[in-house]
């Protein structure tokens, strides 16, 4: 196993009842590499960034995360999940902490990190996100935007080795988008590991090293941004692109 | 509070139509009743004359002064703020309520004697008996909610068995099986413990219903958003979840235990000196009946007071997150 390889996806299947979601997915993250994973909804992309962490359990092949196979066993699973942070289209924030709070659990409950170093930790993340001043306010007190900063935040204080995006910015109003781009653009500016799953193509054209398209539970095409956005090899994707970048 | 339209409208009382129809109401109410005999007959003589001679000019002339003082007393009432009107409701129902009582003459020297004792024994014993019972229900609660909800047969199978089971039994009856049936096993249990038994698993079957739904009024993103982070199932439900639910839970748990409080009256079958138990033994000799039951019936509702008082410390307690 080659350990410069953060996520490693083999002949990835998976059906909910007799409808296959995913098909025979063949993908290879390496360390420092940033992916951006579009398609039509429905498509299956929302599935398989959720196998990367087994937030759904991958029916046939193989996921290797940071190394470990991701099976039935809890332990791998959680060991894991450690490493993996994950960013969600409505947030989740814990709504009954304070903002410093939700980034501090984490390392304060699984890493076992002392409590005045969770804080700093949280606090630099904060700083990181731009947001150092809402540290002691809830959840709800917050912005769209500012309240997703806050769960990358809560995500990079557990230091994980790969970051997945589950449709960060489509939850948020038009002029909050940015302020979220901006900040996973710094991100990927930094060297972090990400998988995106976006609409957002601006994004994909500044950040990501390649594109993937997905289409009814298939990777079409998979290429490097300035290709996918200037040649499209397959109908499906041409079709896709000018829907989306024809407003 | 419900929602509040931002439309000032006339208060209800002061609308002349409003307190027609109450006056009306009130008027015809009290006339089909005849009162010349009561004591409202007596505080009416200087104008009526000898109460029962009056007839129906006395009937009317009664009906009449109660309803001028009822809608007098609603269209002040109607002047004053919220906090005042509330209290000002409260004091009169409450008046009214002793008034009702006082017309059972009960005897307030046997009530005072024996109110000391009712309150050393009787209520410490209920107290204690609830407090115990309401612990362990919680406990239980959790736990056969936790169990509905697995994926697990033999957890599921198991606490719905047991909650159908107890939730249908009556309280009485479990009392019964636990202090007379298990005895029959070998296994026999004074009457203080069983009866916390028998409160505990009753409650607690209704209480696993209250925490199942507050657990599942959390949404699923918060679940997958813990356990992303690597927070097992155990913490995830202790730090996460249930802090959340808590606030859903808190006024059905304030029912319940309100209601337990009540239930915990059964016991007495078991001869356990609570509340309940006394004052049936302590009235029954001198046929001071109602004295006694009517004293620890207020009792009750002192001790349910403190449970609502509790119920909305916490409820306030846990707004505090939800404020912008």
């Amino acid at each position: 196993m080659n350990a410069n390889k953060v996520i490693e996806a083999k002949n990835v299947s998976k059906w909910y009842g007799t409808f296959k979601v995913l098909s025979d997915i063949n993908l290879t993250l390496r360390k420092g590499e940033r992916i951006v994973i579009c398609g039509p909804s429905g498509s299956g992309k929302s599935t398989l960034i959720r196998c990367f962490n087994r937030l759904e359990a991958h029916h046939d092949g193989e996921i290797s995360v940071i190394g470990i196979r991701l099976d039935n066993k809890m332990r791998n699973v959680a060991e894991v999940r450690k490493n993996v942070g994950m960013v969600f289209q409505h947030f989740n924030l814990f709504p009954h902490m304070t903002v410093l709070m939700n980034c501090m659990a984490g390392p304060m409950w699984i890493k076992g990190v002392s409590e005045i170093e969770a804080k700093q930790k949280a606090l630099k993340f904060l700083e990181r996100v731009r947001i150092p001043e809402q540290a002691n306010k809830y959840p709800v007190q917050l912005s769209g935007g500012q309240q997703q900063r806050v769960a990358i935040a809560r995500s990079l204080c557990m230091e994980p080795a790969v970051m997945l995006f589950d449709e960060p910015t489509s939850a948020l109003d038009p002029e909050m988008v940015s302020e979220v781009l901006e900040t996973m653009t710094s991100l990927a500016r930094d060297g972090m590991t990400m998988v995106c799953v976006t609409h957002e193509m601006g994004f994909a054209r500044a950040a990501a090293d390649r594109v993937i398209f997905m289409d009814a539970g298939r990777i079409v095409e998979e290429a490097p941004p300035n290709e996918f956005f200037a040649s499209p090899q397959h109908d499906r994707t041409k079709l896709f692109l000018s829907q989306i970048l024809s407003h | 509070m419900l929602y509040q339209d931002t439309v000032d409208t006339q208060v209800l009382v002061h609308k002349p139509w409003f307190v027609a129809l109450i006056f009306g109401i009130v008027l015809a109410t009290f006339l089909m009743f005849d009162l010349t005999s009561t004591s409202f007959g007596e505080l009416m003589r200087p104008v009526i004359g000898e109460p029962a001679q009056s007839g129906f000019f006395g009937r009317f002339a009664i009906a009449l002064v109660v309803a001028v003082a009822f809608c007098a007393n609603v269209v002040l009432i109607g002047f004053a703020p919220l906090k005042v009107q509330v209290a000002v409701v409260w004091f009169e129902l409450l008046l009214l309520f002793l008034a009702f009582f006082q017309s059972f003459k009960l005897s307030l020297p046997f009530i005072l004697a024996n109110l000391p004792y009712l309150i050393t024994q009787g209520v410490l014993t209920t107290v204690y008996v609830s407090a115990v019972s309401l612990f362990f229900a919680s406990l239980i609660a959790i736990i056969a909610a936790v169990a509905k909800l697995s994926s697990n047969g033999f957890a599921y199978a198991i606490a719905s068995f047991y909650t159908s089971f107890f939730r249908g039994l009556p309280l009485l009856m479990q009392i019964y099986l636990i202090y007379l049936g298990l005895p029959q096993l070998g296994i026999v249990i004074n009457a203080i413990p069983s009866g916390i038994l028998a409160l505990s698993l009753c409650i607690g079957a209704y209480m696993a219903e209250i925490f199942r739904a507050g657990i599942l009024s959390i949404d699923r993103g918060q679940w997958e958003a813990s356990r992303s982070m690597g927070f097992g199932f155990g913490l995830t439900m202790r730090r996460i979840i249930l802090p959340q639910a808590l606030p859903v839970i808190v006024p059905p748990m304030g029912n319940t235990f309100i209601a337990m409080l009540k239930d915990s009256s059964l016991v007495s079958v078991l001869g356990v000196w609570e509340l309940t138990f006394l004052a049936r033994t302590i009235g029954q000799p001198t046929f001071h009946h109602m004295e006694m039951l009517i004293t620890s019936s207020l009792i009750y509702w002192i001790l349910s007071g403190c449970l609502e008082v509790a119920q909305s410390w916490l409820e306030r307690h846990f707004a505090r997150s939800k404020v912008r």
